[in-house]
Parts: C-alpha cells; structure tokens; sequence
C-alpha cells in the first residue's frame, strides 16, 4: 500500500490541486486500486513551485516528494512514480 | 505606530505591552528587562492616563504580566486588573441636577413600579427600592436628566457573570464567565484583559530552527474584515516572514463542520452549533439539559486543526483569530491534542512590530483552501447558510426540512435556548454566536466596523471552489 499526499495548501490549490484530485480519483477507480493507494490531503510542502502542484509518495516509512505536477502531466506522472511505487512496495 | 489601527486607545496601550514584551523576548532579554518595560512605556514623570506615573507603571506591571500568560492557577482566560478598576458607580438609574422640576412629570406617568416620587422642589427621586432598571423614565424626560450609572463591564457582560468585590472593583465569576471577552473591549480603563499565549507562540517560531516540528497558522476568516490598512495576502506574507511553515484557512475546517453537522443534524433532528466556544460554555453553564443537543462536531479550528496533525504528524499549530474564548477552547481535552496556542488579531499586530515588519511593504501572497460557505463562518448567519447548503449537496433537504434559528449575541441565544427548554421554539437548530455580528464582533479584533459584514461576504465570494463538497473533495 502506498500513500499519496496531494498538496492543497494556498498556492497549490490555487494551481489546481483540486483537479489532480479529481484525476487520481478517477484512475484509482477505473483501474481499481482503492486497497492500494491512499489518497489524503496535505499543506504546503514548502516547494511551491511557478506551476503545478506538489505531490509526495510515501510507503509508510520513507517519503519522496514532487512537485510541478499539472494535469497534462499526470498520465506521466501516474505511469512513472505511482504505479513504479505500487509494483515496487508489492514486490 | 498609528493609533488607527486599533478601535479605542485601550487596545494600543495594551498592545503597547505585548509588543515591548514581544521585543525584548525575541532578544532572550526579557528577563533582564522585566522591570525596565514599564519605564520603557511610560517615560519621563507626567502622567498621561492616571494620577501619578507610578500609578501607571504599577498597573503596566499588571498588564505585563498578563501579557506573559498571566495568573496560571486559573485557567479563565479573561483577568480583572484590580488597581486598574475605576470602582465605577454603579448606583442604576438616577434623577441629575439637569431635572427642572417640571409639571408633566412624564417620569412618573411611566413608571409602572411606583419608583418616582417628589419633593417640595418638585424635583423627581427614585426609590431603589421599587426601581426595576426598565428605563422608561430616562427615555421620556424631556430634560434628559434621568441617567443609568452601570458599569460598562457590567452592562457588556450578558452572562451577568461581573460583580463587585469588597473593594468596589470588578470581579469575574468563573462559573459564569464563557470568556466571551465582552468586557474587556468594553472596559474604558483597560482594567480587563486576556491572558495572552505570545510568549509561547515566540518560542513556538523560535525553536521551530532546531526541532522537528513544523509550524502551522490557522486564520480564521474574520481575518478578511481586519488588517484594513493592508491586503489580506500581504498580511499573509508577514505571518510567514513571522516564520510560521504556513498559512491554512479555518474556513475549510468550517466547510468539513457544515459537512458533517448537517448530517447529524438530519440524523437527529436537533442541534444546536458548536463553532462558537463561548455558545457552548453558556449551555454548559447555564442549560444543562441541553448539552446532548449540542453538535458532536468539533468547532472549525479544531477539526482542521486535527486533519493538519493527521496528515503532518510533526505539526504544531497557532489560532489566530478574533476570539478570547479560544484561548479557554483550546485546554479542553477534546481540543487540547490539536491546537498548540491561539493568538488575537490585537496579538499579531503586537507580533508583526515587534520584529518591525510593516506588512504594508510585503508582497502579496495567497491564501485559498475554503468555500465561500466556510467563510461567511465569520459572520452571524453564515453558518445556517452553510448547514443549508450542505443538506442541499448531499440530497438531506428532501426528507429533512431545515427550520434554522440564527442567534446573533448572547442574549439571542439566550432567548432561543429558554424556548428550546420549555418547548415553544420553532426551529430545530440553533445557530449560536456570542458576539453581535459573529466572529466579526469579536473582542480580540482590532477594529470594529460597520463594513466588516460586506468585507467577510466579499472574501467569501473570492473563494474558488463554490461548494462545500469541492472544499473538502479530498479531506
């Protein structure tokens, strides 16, 4: 099981935090995979960055946080660290 | 620093203190210069405020110590200042010289007790005795020559929670003080205060560097009708240049309380609010009976406050807010684990000058996690706006029809608790606000004005999610 934590503090909710809400939402559904991830919500991760929104992936001990996260590139991102991490914490 | 700032020249003396005590504690001086901080307020040897300087300075003593958290074997948050008690008449409704002793005698004609009579001057006299304080006859006489001599700290106090001691000075009932902070804005002579927490919060921001916590604000949104000098945003960057980690909106603790009490509110068919600390220390007190219809939800600052730590267990977090009653919320052992200090409007301007941050130079950062229901929390009215809302969005309002009551002082939620208890009120849910106004009528703000309804409303509107099941999407 892995922990997603989205950023909706001011600067990344403004930057659309709300909306990667709603596109993890949807891929955790469709791909059914509520009994890994676990979504929550965070505030400010102190990398506000220029664009996008910071996310962090955690398994439980370790963490690793990233930011400039944008809806255009969340396929990407959900491909290559949210899936990695899954398979990863499964192996 | 301009007085404008601040309603009345209490609140700046007053701030004068937090903030001189502020100072000299981000210096680590303030033990050294305890003694010198009232010379360092009141300099040179005339008096300004009372008969002697040294008067002044006794009392500033008085306030300093208060200032750093004041008499901890009481944990009521509001403290009389006794030397600074003007033992205020306080003989009720009296007849004046400026009483010409006239014929029509409406005075008298009015009272429906009896109280007047008059002597061979034909000049009126109450009887104490038969006076019943209506005030019915000060309305009517032609001469204005009939006036109340209550205290003002009396008169602010709803709850009836102030007396005098033996001294003639004002005393606080702590079994009946909700720590609303009414009398200590009204007090013309500053001789009630509240404790205040600055010094923890100074340490709170200084040990930050080397511990292994984090520092949260948590804003309530009255926030929106204060600092009106400055831009909120630019107030924003100087909570953060203060070295607070950042800044989060009580408001969206506000937009999960509509959430959840409107649910439990269609589940159990009554319930009072539970937002407004001082509401619920008047039930506590005062209506007994009444306790099990209080809503289970803890109040806006705590729920959010509680998510923070949930998701950032090494979190600490600061209130800051319009509100005396806080800082009695904040030692229930329901809130206790949550909230780590609370801070007024009036202590974070103290905060801001004494490290001589002018926040009008600040740019402008942001502040947005909150629906536009979760901040007209801030005035009165906003939360029954938002319970509506939020049985509307989650489909409740088919089989539950919503008869709110929006209390709007003390004194209304006095009123609509009496009728609860005796079975007359025709609504099943009480909306409870200790201050006129709401939040907004609070006595740790700096200013009070006739806009702040309009500036809540308009900060409100600004908000970018429009719905309460937006806000809270992922919490």
């Amino acid at each position: 099981m892995i922990f997603v934590s989205i950023c909706v503090g001011s600067s990344c909710h403004l930057k659309g935090s709300m909306q990667l809400v709603e596109l993890f939402e949807n891929k955790i559904k469709e791909e059914k995979l509520e009994d890994s991830v676990i979504l929550s919500g965070s505030f400010c991760f102190g990398k506000c960055n220029r664009v996008g929104v910071t996310i962090s992936i955690g398994d439980g001990t370790n963490e690793e946080v990233f930011s400039g996260i944008t809806p255009e590139s969340f396929s990407n991102f959900w491909t290559e660290k949210v899936l990695k991490k899954i398979k990863e914490c499964e192996a | 620093m301009s007085i404008r700032k601040f309603d009345t020249k209490v609140q700046h003396l007053k701030y004068k203190v937090l903030r001189e005590v502020a100072k000299q504690a981000w210096n680590d001086t303030l033990y050294d210069n305890l003694l010198e901080i009232p010379k360092i307020i009141v300099p040179g040897n005339k008096p300004t405020m009372r008969c002697c300087v040294y008067k002044e300075r006794a009392i500033l003593e008085e306030r300093i110590k208060i200032a750093m958290g004041g008499d901890k074997n009481f944990s009521n948050p509001i403290e009389v200042i006794d030397i600074a008690c003007d033992e205020c008449p306080v003989g009720g409704y009296e007849v004046t010289n400026a009483c010409r002793g006239c014929l029509a005698h409406r005075c008298e004609d009015v009272c429906k007790f009896g109280a007047i009579s008059f002597d061979h001057n034909y000049v009126a006299h109450i009887d104490k005795d038969k006076c019943k304080e209506c005030g019915a006859c000060a309305k009517v006489c032609p001469y204005s020559a009939i006036v109340i001599r209550r205290r003002p700290c009396e008169n602010a106090c709803k709850v009836k929670a102030i007396s005098m001691d033996e001294n003639k000075a004002a005393k606080i009932n702590d079994e009946k003080c909700i720590s609303c902070g009414a009398c200590v804005y009204q007090c013309p002579f500053g001789a009630i205060m509240d404790k205040s927490y600055i010094l923890n919060v100074i340490d709170l921001i200084k040990n930050q560097e080397h511990g292994d916590y984090k520092l949260y604000c948590v804003v309530a949104p009255s926030i929106s009708s204060q600092f009106i000098y400055a831009k909120l945003g630019q107030v924003i960057s100087g909570i953060k240049q203060l070295g607070f980690h950042t800044v989060v909106e009580a408001a969206l603790g506000a937009d999960m309380v509509s959430a959840s009490e409107s649910r439990e509110l269609a589940e159990k068919g009554f319930l009072t609010s539970s937002c407004c600390p001082a509401f619920v220390d008047f039930i506590e007190k005062n209506f007994p009976q009444m306790k099990q219809y209080i809503s289970h939800n803890l109040s806006p600052m705590a729920t959010i406050a509680k998510y923070i730590k949930k998701t950032t267990p090494n979190a600490k977090i600061v209130f800051i807010g319009p509100c005396t009653a806080k800082k009695a919320e904040i030692q229930k052992e329901s809130v206790k684990p949550y909230v780590d200090a609370v801070l007024t409007f009036e202590e974070l301007q103290a905060l801001f000058d004494s490290r001589d941050i002018d926040i009008t130079t600040l740019d402008e950062d942001v502040l947005d996690n909150a629906s536009y229901f979760g901040r007209i929390f801030a005035r009165s009215g906003g939360l029954t706006d938002a319970i509506a809302q939020a049985l509307k969005e989650q489909g409740l309002d088919k089989d539950f029809i919503f008869k709110p009551c929006s209390c709007d002082g003390i004194e209304a939620c006095k009123l609509a608790l009496l009728k609860k208890s005796k079975g007359v009120l025709d609504a099943n849910f009480i909306e409870g606000m200790a201050c006129i106004g709401g939040c907004i009528g609070g006595a740790g703000c700096l200013t009070h004005g006739e806009k702040n309804k309009a500036e809540v409303d308009k900060y409100g509107k600004e908000a970018m999610e429009k719905t309460i099941s937006e806000a809270i999407k992922i919490l």
